[in-house]
């Protein structure tokens, strides 16, 4: 606890570092996500090109994806961009194939009956297919939360600051305290971020909240009534 | 992209394939770490799993323990393990271990819960034992799903190992971080790119494993049940492609 009190400033310098190089990536990842993912959902050519390049890309380790980047980006490897690049590849590759679930499993009856009732194909998409596909992809994008935040500390071993230099620090100097820190804050930052992720969910979409929780229903969001 | 031809020459130079370290050395020591700490990480992880998902007791524990040990930060982890129990093997093999625990746990319980309620019964009402029941539908029908999780195992654990690196003396991560302390950017990116060779291959060898083990009665269904689109889904086959149904 000794270590922890006389650098509590050098933790909350980091805690905000490390966010400032999670949360780009993790809102990146999300809006290149959700219409990529809705183009995987509505053509079978584009589901299988689309899913198997992010599968690919999933499978890449993240220490070599840092380091093969830059020669691409032209970025310095100590470069803070080339991590939040790397990092949100990472997440595309996760949340593209959620989305395309999320979208698959809107109701095919659902959506015909928006297109009978006059939504054109934009309309159809902000009004019945995104609010319904909603939970699926906050759901997804927990698990880029958390993996995000995860991953941030391994750009320290190739010199980009965040809390993971706790752990290449504590470990050079053998500080067991400092990696312990290290470990509780990462996971502590990655809770936060994930309520705050719950919250703006339920903000967004209070009928999730309200009744039971829907798998595959036919029940279009609650709107007030409307003349 | 001169870069990656400095890569490329650096793993063709003739000079670093023999010797102390070389690149199969290095390949050898990646492979072999990765599978013993997957057997490891198997035999813990997957009789567990499989229990959860037969009996659906203990579900919310497994969930949490496998949820909360994803957030765990693997570099911390590896550190942590290297200061206790000192350089060498044994600190990268247990982290690498724990780290792989989860999606084998969840691939496992996930499987099993997958299967439909109604061929379990059916099973049952044929006059077989709990352990056919395991053993002979449920293991059998989740097959890929279980596999799918062994599957981002390896990865997690190929990916760490390299990672690994930083902390004990094995695998292809030396190379980058040799490469970090020389500032010899092709060395770095040569053992990059053999990382990434190495992560593509085993991955695909795990998707075709994956296709092998969908029982041929499950198969045979499959091509009616795109035609026909049933309302429910059979087990571990995934959902129906609804594509086409959009006008």
């Amino acid at each position: 606890m000794n270590w922890l009190w006389s650098n509590l400033d050098l933790v909350g310098e980091l805690m905000l570092v490390h966010l400032a190089l999670s949360v780009p990536a993790i809102i990146l990842s999300f809006v290149i996500s959700v219409p990529v993912g809705w183009l995987a959902h509505r053509y079978r050519w584009s589901r299988g090109v689309l899913l198997s390049l992010c599968g690919l890309l999933y499978a890449i380790p993240s220490l070599a994806l840092f380091v093969a980047l830059p020669p691409i980006t032209g970025l310095s490897l100590r470069s803070p961009l080339n991590l939040v690049i790397a990092l949100t590849l990472y997440g595309v590759a996760v949340l593209v194939r959620t989305a395309a679930d999320a979208f698959d499993a809107v109701e095919p009856d659902v959506r015909q009956s928006a297109t009978a009732v006059g939504y054109s194909v934009a309309g159809r998409f902000w009004g019945v297919e995104l609010p319904l596909a909603g939970p699926v992809l906050v759901s997804g994008l927990r698990v880029v939360i958390v993996s995000t935040v995860s991953l941030v500390t391994v750009g320290a071993v190739i010199g980009v600051p965040s809390l993971g230099i706790l752990f290449t620090d504590g470990f050079q100097r053998n500080i067991q305290p400092e990696i312990v820190t290290g470990i509780v804050a990462t996971i502590a930052l990655a809770l936060a971020l994930d309520w705050v992720c719950v919250l703006i969910g339920r903000l967004m979409m209070p009928w999730t909240r309200a009744g039971a929780v829907r798998r595959s229903s036919f029940s279009a969001p609650r709107r007030e009534a409307q003349a | 992209m001169n870069l990656f031809l400095d890569g490329i020459a650096w793993i063709l130079d003739p000079a670093n394939w023999t010797g102390v370290g070389s690149i199969p050395e290095r390949i050898g020591q990646h492979l072999v770490i990765s599978a013993i700490v997957l057997v490891i990480a198997s035999l813990i992880a997957l009789p567990v799993g499989v229990l959860v998902g037969h009996t659906g007791r203990g579900k919310d524990l497994a969930v949490m323990v496998s949820g909360g040990l994803r957030a765990l930060p693997t570099l911390g982890a590896l550190t942590l393990f290297a200061l206790w129990l000192g350089i060498g093997l044994s600190a990268p093999i247990i982290a690498l271990v724990i780290l792989a625990i989860p999606p084998l746990l969840a691939g496992a319980y996930s499987g099993l819960e997958s299967v439909d309620r109604r061929t379990i019964d059916a099973a049952r009402a044929m006059g077989m034992r709990e352990g056919q029941v395991v053993g002979r539908v449920e293991l059998p029908l989740s097959m890929p799903i279980v596999v799918g999780g062994i599957r981002s195992a390896t990865l997690q654990i190929i990916a760490t190992a390299t990672l690994a690196a930083y902390v004990a003396d094995f695998g292809l991560g030396r190379f980058i971080f040799a490469g970090l302390k020389t500032r010899d950017y092709a060395e770095m990116l040569g053992g990059s790119m053999l990382v990434i060779i190495l992560a593509l291959v085993v991955d695909g060898c795990f998707a075709l494993t994956q296709r092998l083990v969908v029982p041929a009665g499950v198969r045979a269904a499959r091509s009616t049940e795109l035609r026909s689109r049933p309302s429910r889904t059979r087990a571990a086959l995934g959902r129906p492609i609804n594509e086409g149904n959009q006008s």
